[in-house]
């Protein structure tokens, strides 16, 4: 039989995850504010004006706004701010 | 607020593993097919009015349900767990462990030295440091949790990779980076490494006769300890989950290498960026994507130069490596300072406005910042099409002397942007 030997674990050290709670969804999105924030890759703002124009003629009782962060993969704190203060909702994307 | 993510769906593992990372499994996401890019209006409303390919229902009710529907116990609860990686694995004999190793994504499939407790030990005398320290963290990506390592960690590494004890101040200061070797991008980029200064000599490190490839004990199991450790110590770099890259790229196994300074006619590298000549860096460049060669400077070296810098790729300026014959020849032309090369690239690697902006990173990063007013961007924007606008600001290009005047030969490697220096000497 052959012998064994101990080795070190070679992986780092994650770090402790804690569970964080959903925000409550709508009832529904009528008379409601969403945005539609494009996260900037290319043509990702083609994809967030044809869901605009979904809501448009689907959901017209929807107020839709599209937004972009002013720069790629950066947080924009004002913009955040804007969408907290007077959207109830917030649909992201996309890429690539 | 309640939101929806929307995803292309070759990153369905990938953006729920992040949701899992950061407590919240049950995060609402949605999916279309890839690619976004490159697709019409028409066809993009086409997924819109179609199916999300991974939730297998259609993509607007996704969407809609995403913000709409009762959220259940998990989704008020999230998921919190820890992740705890011991310091030793139970014994095996060695076959298992490398089989293990292999199995569980710890190596580049190459094999590797088993880090036994002695081996271990025999590396950290390679620093005064001890080994509980923290040099950093790392993550693939930006938008991944840092994972913390410790310095016995970055030694277990460099063992694996073959690495003698002298080398581990090197492979410290790259692990205190922050920047990962294993990067996450779907670019598929590689880190350039560049050591100066005199550890080089000290290590033995190959700076003359393919020093940037398989000819140097140094640069070699640095570089692959710089691997190992990345993906090791950042949390994996498994496909699909904590790596993208669509095509991956050669240069991930290794692309480590020093500078000629003593071949050189200019300043070295950690020079020109404030370092003292006897201090000892490690210069790492994001990229890696392209290389373009030649030899020279002859006759027609300018309009070779220019069509070489219009090859590489407008998002991500070139380093510039040169023989240091090519050097010495660009000093006989005029060129007393890299400074002055550099300048002179910047003023002529010039591409149409219509094909710069059309580039897809110069439209995701650059793009945002010129409708901002950031500049050169914003004036670059408002260029027209066939007007010739500059690809690179001065510090994008950077010139690195390597090479041992069997040849008179350059190449220019994607990576110039996006620079990060480390001093070594403090992890000696």
């Amino acid at each position: 039989m052959s012998p064994t030997i101990r080795v070190h674990d070679p992986r780092g050290y994650p770090p402790e995850v804690v569970g964080k709670q959903l925000a409550p969804r709508l009832e529904n999105l009528e008379g409601k504010t969403i945005y539609l924030v494009d996260c900037l890759f290319d043509n990702s703002d083609v994809f967030v004006e044809q869901l605009r124009r979904w809501f448009g003629e689907h959901l017209p009782a929807t107020d839709v706004r599209p937004v972009r962060p002013r720069e790629s993969w950066a947080d924009d704190p004002e913009l955040r701010a804007r969408i907290e203060a007077d959207g109830d909702a917030a649909i992201l994307g996309v890429g690539l | 607020m309640p939101s929806v993510a929307v995803h292309t769906h070759v990153f369905a593992r990938l953006v729920r593993s992040v949701a899992t990372a950061n407590g919240m499994p049950t995060l609402r996401q949605a999916f279309v097919p890839q690619p976004v890019v490159g697709r019409t209006a028409d066809e993009l409303r086409a997924y819109i009015d179609g199916t999300d390919p991974i939730n297998k229902s259609s993509f607007i009710d996704t969407v809609i349900n995403g913000l709409t529907s009762p959220l259940d116990g998990q989704d008020l609860s999230g998921l919190s767990y820890t992740r705890s990686t011991p310091r030793l694995l139970d014994a095996e004999t060695e076959e298992n462990l490398h089989r293990l190793f292999s199995d569980r994504g710890w190596t580049d499939f190459a094999p590797v030295v088993l880090p036994t407790e002695e081996r271990v030990a025999a590396m950290l005398a390679g620093t005064s440091h001890a080994p509980d320290e923290v040099v950093g963290r790392l993550r693939p990506t930006a938008y991944r949790e840092y994972w913390e390592l410790t310095v016995e960690k970055v030694a277990v590494n460099a063992v694996m990779a073959g690495a003698s004890p002298a080398y581990l101040p090197v492979i410290l200061a790259m692990a205190a980076s922050g920047v990962s070797g294993r990067s996450s991008s779907t670019t598929s980029q590689a880190t350039v490494a560049l050591v100066n200064g005199p550890i080089r000599d000290e290590i033995g490190m190959n700076y003359g006769i393919g020093a940037m490839g398989p000819y140097g004990h140094a640069n070699v199991t640095i570089g692959r300890a710089y691997g190992l450790l990345s993906q090791n110590l950042q949390g994996g770099s498994v496909p699909h989950e904590t790596y993208m890259g669509s095509q991956g790229n050669f240069l991930s196994f290794n692309a480590t290498f020093a500078e000629n300074e003593q071949a050189s006619p200019w300043e070295p590298f950690h020079v020109q960026h404030g370092f003292k000549p006897d201090d000892s860096t490690v210069s790492l460049f994001l990229g890696g994507w392209y290389t373009v060669f030649g030899g020279g400077p002859r006759e027609t070296w300018q309009e070779k130069f220019t069509r070489a810098l219009q090859a590489c790729d407008p998002f991500t300026g070139p380093i510039l490596t040169l023989d240091p014959l090519v050097a010495r020849g660009f000093v006989e032309l005029g060129f007393e300072t890299k400074q002055k090369l550099i300048d002179w690239c910047v003023e002529h690697a010039r591409l149409p406005a219509r094909e710069y902006w059309d580039n897809q990173w110069i439209q995701t990063l650059h793009r945002p910042r010129a409708l901002a007013g950031v500049e050169p961007y914003a004036s670059m924007l408002k260029a027209a099409p066939d007007e010739l606008i500059r690809m690179f600001r001065p510090e994008d290009i950077h010139v690195v002397v390597v090479g041992g005047e069997t040849g008179a030969m350059w190449k220019m490697i994607g990576g110039g942007p996006r620079l990060t220096m480390v001093h070594i000497d403090r992890w000696r």
